[in-house]
């Protein structure tokens, strides 16, 4: 067991963990923070996305003693304290989510398109967000939501 | 059994306080009567189930007995109440029900059947609620009835325009008695139902603050993950835990039985502090299986028994006319063999369950699960417990599709959490998903069919060979009739054939079998619809002409395919280099039809462009639910038509992952146009089921339009066509 102080949404955590242990289950289960999901356990569905000093990770393949000193650590519960981020404005909007489950991970994947391309083409779209399954199948409105979202950051 | 709970439990499971009006109802199904029952007062025990209560602080509860797996049953159901009370959106909570028998017996999400099942009863128990709190204000007031009336949580006299709010009623309507017979609301005075309505559920799925079965927490908790015989049906003969328990953090290993219908395996556990230590442990077993032969089981050869079966006559399931005299007359016969694959769920959340066993015999449960009735009635009786003893928490549902209707993931947690006597998280992982099922059972379909000089279907038979879902769950059932669902949409088809007789060949399989989202149909439709098709060229036809020539009598399936015409634009042609296919599909679930528009890209391949849907449904709660229900059950249908499915060698599901049995991404999701026939009537139909049957029909026929391939299996390859 390895000794890591972490922060995640800001704030500094302590936890104990074998060095090979996934973020994920350093995020939810040693951070209590539930909202990062489990999906495929390997990189292929996206529900574990967070964001590391900004970038979209795949948490479930990251182990916790790749996080450097001063890395940063933004999970959903971290982009906004009342639902007030635009991408979640305009999900609800839009009434994007089903089943919801792989959401979290949608998000923040759409959080980092917007930060990165902020009026972002159906193309880039494609590009940001094709490493996140929904089985659900919500990606038209997905789709909407983003373009909604810029449209609205432009207005602001 | 008994049916009833006290009423300090009942209270506490509320976390009610003083004075409130309860209202439930007795006995809750679709056919039954219902009665509304004024709860408040019972002090002895309820036999009726609560579904509403108002305190006198003003609070009000709604409770939700269908699990929300993405359906947007959290809120269509409460919305039933909500409507007839004349609530506002916001101005009440809902509870979502854990299997409590005070709750009925169908705390069930399946079959499409939620709101249906609902409607009529729960607008009633709103009804009762707003006239009693009417009658209460009447009486405080000392006016006639006539003059009061309710609007968004208060009871407002209108002479007067004094109001007083629910909560300052409760304690007059608390001692009236339910009227029998409430009046509903006329349709066209609805605030919420048939009108878009936002989702409460949404805000906490986009916060991260939803609680899925997985996201359950419970102090002292452990962690497990368990090595299960891929090989269907092995045995566990021995194993060695020294590795697991070297592992940093591994507490125990012990076998553990997962049940399933009748279909019992034994696998290995490994519990540990935290779960990489469990899944690092279960690499780090050592297990001998005793295969039992059935370690042969294989694709190749179950797919060239499924052939083989097709020499079989089968069981008549229906027939009209002489099909034998009339096909054996007949110039202009037509024949063609359909196969399916199997399927796996895949639901976004893998099987997961918590389960504390507590020192006094006290049983909780977290799950992700569509029947909460099911586990109130089956852990307590494989258990030996009683259902009193036992609290379910019933989370939000990460995907259902029907793999939540199995309970086999919660035995194995109880049946662990009893033996170690700590809670515990047993979490599959998706490989374990993918590959111990169940699936989806394929269909393989045999047509023979007769056509007239003028082109006109005179003789159809549709032979299906299939394993059943039914055998696999009840292998002592009667094999000499036909298994229904097996042959739904088919024999009650509104397509009138003169002479038809369909037939059904039971076929043995090894592999665990479910429902899953629209079932059989999901690959019936594939065949008997594209079939169709075939007879349509083949009589130098349109396929919607072809198709309302077998329609003379007016149906629902009649006025569905009339409005894809008018939507979909079907009689305008297409530019070069396109193709449009059509299907529909009525069944158990209840009745939809699709135009799809694709691109031909080359000689092989093609690209999804545009897909029309019409959904019948009589009557529609949340058209945007409808919606969202469409495009995923097209996603879905997408899916199963030219993803790669599951097949088998050395007994085994040869996928494991996403890598090799993928689903559609956000690039493969084609524009989607929805087209809801709510017109009233007396029945209503599903929504989570319905839009998925027509899409494989539907693409199929599309490409051979553009490319003149004709598909005859599922799935198939859409940059790779080959007929
Ligand atoms: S769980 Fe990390 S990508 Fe699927
Ligand atoms: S909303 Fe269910 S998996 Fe995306």
């Amino acid at each position: 067991m390895t000794k890591y102080t972490l922060d995640i949404n800001g704030k500094k955590v302590q936890v104990e963990a074998e060095p090979d242990t996934p973020m994920l289950w350093v995020i939810r289960d040693y951070a209590g923070l539930k909202g990062t999901k489990f999906g495929c356990g390997v990189g292929l569905c996206g529900a574990c996305t967070v964001h590391l000093n900004g970038q979209p990770v795949r948490s479930c393949s990251t182990p916790v003693s790749d996080i450097k000193k001063n890395d940063k650590i933004t999970t959903i519960e971290g982009i906004s304290d009342n639902l007030d981020h635009v991408i979640q404005q305009a999900w609800i909007e839009e009434q994007v989510p089903q089943c919801g489950y792989c959401q979290s991970g949608q998000i923040m994947s759409a959080v980092a398109l917007l930060k990165a391309i902020p009026q972002p083409t159906d193309d880039d779209i494609d590009t940001y967000m094709s490493g996140n399954i929904c089985r659900c199948g919500t990606y038209n409105r997905m789709r909407k939501a983003i373009h909604r979202a810029a449209a609205m950051q432009k207005g602001k | 059994m008994k049916n009833t709970v006290s009423r300090r439990k009942f209270l506490q499971y509320s976390g009610l306080t003083g004075a409130a009006l309860i209202l439930g109802v007795s006995g809750n199904n679709a056919s039954g009567a219902t009665t509304v029952a004024n709860l408040s007062n019972l002090d002895e025990g309820y036999n009726l189930s609560p579904y509403v209560i108002i305190e006198k602080s003003g609070k009000i509860t709604i409770f939700n007995t269908k699990p929300e797996m993405g359906q947007g049953t959290f809120q269509s159901i409460p919305a039933l109440i909500a409507e007839e009370l004349e609530l506002a959106p916001g101005q009440f909570t809902v509870l979502q029900t854990g299997g409590e028998k005070k709750f009925g017996n169908e705390q069930a999400a399946g079959g499409s059947y939620s709101v249906r099942s609902s409607y009529e009863t729960l607008r009633k128990v709103g009804a009762s609620a707003r006239e009693m709190l009417v009658s209460a204000a009447s009486k405080q007031w000392n006016v006639s009835e006539k003059e009061c009336y309710a609007e968004f949580g208060r009871i407002f006299h209108k002479p007067s325009g004094r109001s007083l709010g629910y909560g300052e009623l409760v304690e007059t309507a608390a001692t009236l008695e339910a009227p029998e017979n409430p009046r509903l609301k006329d349709p066209k005075d609805f605030r919420m139902l048939g009108k878009p309505s936002k989702r409460p559920d949404i805000p906490l799925k986009v916060s991260g603050k939803a609680v899925f079965g997985i996201d359950a927490e419970v102090p002292g908790m452990v962690y497990a993950s368990i090595e299960r015989c891929p090989v269907f049906g092995a045995a566990l003969t021995d194993f060695n835990p020294a590795g697991a328990l070297k592992v940093t953090g591994v507490e125990q290993v012990i076998p553990v039985e997962r049940v399933f219908g009748n279909y019992k395996t034994t696998g290995v556990a490994v519990v540990a502090a935290n779960y990489w230590a469990a899944l690092k442990g279960r690499k780090a077993l050592k297990i001998n299986w005793d295969y039992r032969g059935n370690e042969k089981f294989n694709s190749a050869d179950y797919t060239q028994y499924l052939r083989d079966l097709a020499a079989n006559e089968g069981i008549t399931d229906a027939s009209t006319g002489d099909f034998d005299a009339v096909y054996a007359a007949a110039a202009n016969k037509v024949e063609a063999f359909y196969e399916t694959p199997f399927v796996a769920h895949a639901t976004m959340e893998p099987m997961n369950c918590t389960a504390h066993w507590k020192e006094d015999n006290q049983l909780e449960i977290w799950a992700s699960t569509q029947v909460p009735s099911d586990i109130m009635n089956e852990i307590p009786a494989m258990f030996g417990i009683s259902a009193d003893d036992v609290t379910l928490h019933t989370c939000f549902n990460g995907g259902g599709f029907g793999r939540r209707l199995a309970i086999d993931f919660v035995v194995e947690a109880v049946s662990l959490s009893q033996k170690i006597r700590k809670p515990v998280k047993v979490i599959w992982t998706r490989e374990d998903d993918m590959q111990l099922g169940p699936f989806r059972p394929p269909t393989f379909s045999s047509f023979r069919a007769a056509l007239s000089p003028d082109g006109k279907l005179t003789a159809f038979q549709h032979k299906v060979i299939a394993p059943t879902i039914l055998s696999f769950l009840m292998p002592q059932q009667d094999k000499t009739k036909v298994d229904e669902p097996m042959v739904e949409g088919i024999s009650r088809q509104a397509y009138e054939i003169p002479n038809m007789k369909n037939t059904f060949v039971f076929a043995d399989c090894p592999a665990p079998l479910l429902w899953w989202r629209s079932v059989t149909s999901s690959t019936l439709a594939f065949s008997h619809e594209c079939f169709l098709d075939e007879l349509a060229h083949k009589a130098g036809k349109n396929p919607l002409d072809f198709r309302m020539e077998m329609l003379t009598k007016d149906s629902d399936t009649k006025r569905v395919l009339q409005k894809l015409r008018a939507v979909s634009n079907w009689d305008a042609p297409l530019p070069e280099g396109k193709g449009r296919g059509i299907a529909q599909w009525d069944f158990f679930a209840g009745l939809a039809g699709q135009v799809i528009e694709v691109t031909r890209l080359s000689d092989n391949s093609v690209r999804i462009d545009k897909v029309y849907v019409v959904i019948d449904l009589g009557t529609v709660v949340n058209p945007d639910t409808v919606k969202s229900q469409m495009e995923s059950a097209v996603v879905m249908g997408i899916s199963a038509a030219v993803k790669k499915g599951i097949t088998f060698a050395n007994g085994r599901a040869e996928q494991s992952n996403f890598h090799d049995s993928p689903v559609p991404r956000i690039t493969e999701s084609p524009e989607v146009v929805v087209h809801i026939l709510a017109e009233g009537g007396s029945t209503i139909k599903g929504v989570g089921e319905p839009g998925l049957p027509p899409v494989a029909p539907a693409l199929a026929n599309a490409i051979f339009n553009a490319t003149g391939i004709r598909l005859r299996k599922m799935p198939f390859d859409l940059d790779d066509l080959r007929g």
